[in-house]
């Protein structure tokens, strides 16, 4: 053995090592926490009425959900070094498979099996698409919002649906209803967040795609199955477009075809202000959930802290900004 | 990495003429491959026999990755077919190739620098239950134990969850080096394997490849540096525009000698200029039952 010979190459004192590899492991989600807890702390300063009270969190558990939903698999996605910006339009075409078969059958589950179905299909297109013709996720998904968006309303003829006759099945009140007074969305996205982070972290798949992600090449010499990987994540995404979409509409208790069309960006931004790089092979599922919330909450905190609504997207560019910039500084602190 | 054999003391190497027949353990067979109409092989034959250490040269564009990636089944061949054991493989896939026991070093290439350590020993073959739910302890635990015991990194500094980033370059090797040793293997393919390391940390690469012969294991040795490959190997084969352009066992052939034909190789594509030196074609592999190759530990 030669294990005396290499000792000697690193000279770093053991305690500063340690906790430099500390540090580094978990920079991103320190960097993430923080940026949370300050934007939380300024509104809590500025309108301490309205975030020292409760119905402000139970709206953040009903709304939030619609986009942290999809945020999560499109959270692998990302990690996989793809990128998927129908799923929007995914929300949309789901729901033209609940209202279809809904109507023929008059069961709501079956409705919801549809939904899921329409989804999964969905998704399965586009990974078809970008891995077997070879062309970029950023591209295929651009060409399929407008084609999802574009199919729904030709399909729906541009109306939209009342649901208020789904309020009477079980299965609504499971989806949509109010358990301990908390918005079932939100047990939902929890369900959704442990999956995705099982998946991520203590499964095949998401150990496929961190090395399609982090090192494609590499991923291709070492035997991973590399197109079946990506395929799977964008099924999983329109799955979870799907779902959300019908979450969405239920909540409402109305079907509209251009549903979906605000959640791409804040979906998104989750995504990136967890810490999830976009060239892959980085990123987590809790950075995912606070960028989630942060995104969520800022309406609703520049509303209460008095300012007028045209400082939103200011506020929205300044968090994300700010927050992808604390990763980026933590990252060339502890990592490289 | 092992503990060395002393030169000249090659078990593979002086194995007598007239030992019973056995089939090469591994064999290519008039190889041919193109991409989109350039032929990078052409009638391509290579034989690695138990216990032997190949190396393999060649200019770039020789063909030496290409022949490299139809063994680990990353490429099929157009024509031509692989035998292991005397036994002919059909469609090989990199999953295939590997339960036949080949592994290859493609030394930091093939790992994944923002994954921590346990993910990239693990790449392509992780611990899973029935349901594919990795067996994340186990995998760290066997991790912790490799790099004690195989990598000898002891720094505090580097646990199973440590990311590649912040390796040097011996330690990068060390890692591709376990990762191909901890599987079983005994047909272990080094690609280029002293590109970018040290003085020393060569030094002890080649010593790990000693070991691979002693051990009774087979090797084949990609490497631009004829020093390095003359140093180790039992037999040279030089690839030049996509044919063997000749055999030379180094047993035969002085370092000189040698450096001289592949000049003459290099400089004037003087295939047939080398082909004199090319050594008889290997005898037809007997029919009968396939030689299983010795299961074997880790050289490590």
């Amino acid at each position: 053995m030669s294990s005396t010979t290499s000792t000697a190459t690193r000279t770093v004192t053991p305690r500063r090592a340690a906790l430099s590899a500390f540090t580094g492991a978990w920079a991103s989600q320190i960097g993430i926490t923080v940026a949370f807890l300050v934007l939380w702390l300024a509104f809590l300063v500025f309108a301490p009425r309205t975030f020292l009270d409760t119905p402000i969190y139970l709206s953040f558990a009903q709304t939030t959900p619609y986009f942290a939903l999809i945020a999560m698999p499109l959270t692998m996605v990302i990690i996989a070094g793809d990128i998927d910006l129908s799923f929007p339009a995914t929300m949309a075409l789901g729901m033209v498979g609940f209202v279809t078969v809904w109507q023929a059958t008059g069961s709501v589950e079956l409705g919801v099996a549809a939904t899921l179905a329409v989804g999964a299909l969905a998704g399965l297109f586009n990974g078809l698409v970008i891995t077997f013709i070879g062309i970029p996720s950023l591209v295929v998904t651009i060409g399929t919002l407008f084609l999802f968006r574009g199919l729904t309303l030709v399909l729906v003829g541009g109306r939209s649906f009342p649901l208020v006759a789904t309020q009477g099945a079980p299965v609504y009140d499971l989806l949509v209803g109010k358990f301990l007074g908390i918005p079932m969305e939100f047990f939902w996205l929890l369900l959704f967040t442990a999956a995705t982070w099982l998946l991520l972290n203590r499964h095949r798949l998401g150990q496929n795609g961190y090395v399609v992600g982090d090192n494609r090449l590499a991923a291709n010499l070492m035997g991973i199955p590399i197109r079946w990987t990506r395929i799977t994540l964008f099924v999983l995404v329109g799955v979870a477009a799907a779902f959300a979409g019908l979450l969405n509409s239920l909540q409402v208790v109305n079907f509209y075809p251009t549903m979906g069309d605000g959640y791409l960006l804040p979906a998104l931004a989750a995504v990136f202000i967890g810490g999830t790089s976009v060239f892959g092979g980085r990123g987590t599922v809790y950075g995912t959930f606070l960028g989630a919330f942060m995104m969520g909450g800022i309406t609703a905190g520049i509303v209460a802290a008095g300012l007028t609504d045209y400082y939103t997207n200011f506020v929205y560019g300044a968090v994300i900004l700010i927050s992808v910039s604390i990763h980026a500084l933590l990252r060339r602190r502890f990592e490289y | 990495m092992t503990s060395g054999v002393p030169a000249g003391q090659r078990p593979g190497a002086g194995r007598p003429a007239d030992a019973a027949p056995q089939p090469p353990r591994l064999e290519l067979q008039h190889i041919t491959k193109s991409f989109g109409g350039v032929h990078v092989l052409e009638d391509v034959n290579f034989r690695l026999e138990t216990g032997e250490v190949v190396g393999l040269l060649g200019d770039n564009g020789a063909g030496k990755s290409t022949l490299i990636k139809i063994i680990t089944g990353v490429h099929q061949p157009d024509e031509g077919q692989i035998l292991f054991d005397g036994q002919p493989m059909e469609a090989l896939t990199v999953q295939k190739a590997r339960a036949l026991g080949v592994e290859t070093v493609y030394q930091e290439r093939a790992l994944a620098e923002q994954l921590p350590l346990w993910r990239n020993i693990f790449m392509g073959r992780a611990i899973s239950g029935p349901l594919g739910f990795l067996r994340v302890g186990e995998m760290r635990r066997i991790t912790a134990d490799l790099m004690g015991e195989s990598m000898g990194f002891t720094s505090a500094a580097l646990t199973p969850n440590t990311s590649v980033t912040g390796l040097s370059g011996g330690e990068r090797q060390g890692l591709a080096i376990v990762r191909a040793l901890h599987f079983q293997a005994d047909i272990i393919i080094l690609d280029e394997p002293t590109m970018g390391l040290s003085l020393k940390e060569t030094e002890k690469l080649l010593i790990f490849v000693e070991g691979i012969r002693a051990a009774n294991k087979s090797a084949v040795f990609i490497d631009h540096n004829i020093f390095h490959v003359y140093s180790v190997a039992d037999r040279i084969v030089v690839l030049d525009r996509g044919r063997v352009a000749g055999e030379f066992p180094t047993s035969r052939y002085s370092l000189e000698e040698l450096m001289n034909i592949m000049r003459e190789v290099a400089a004037s594509g003087a295939y047939t200029e080398a082909e004199r030196y090319r050594s008889p074609a290997p005898p037809a592999p007997p029919p009968g039952p396939m030689v299983e190759g010795e299961p074997g530990g880790i050289g490590a």
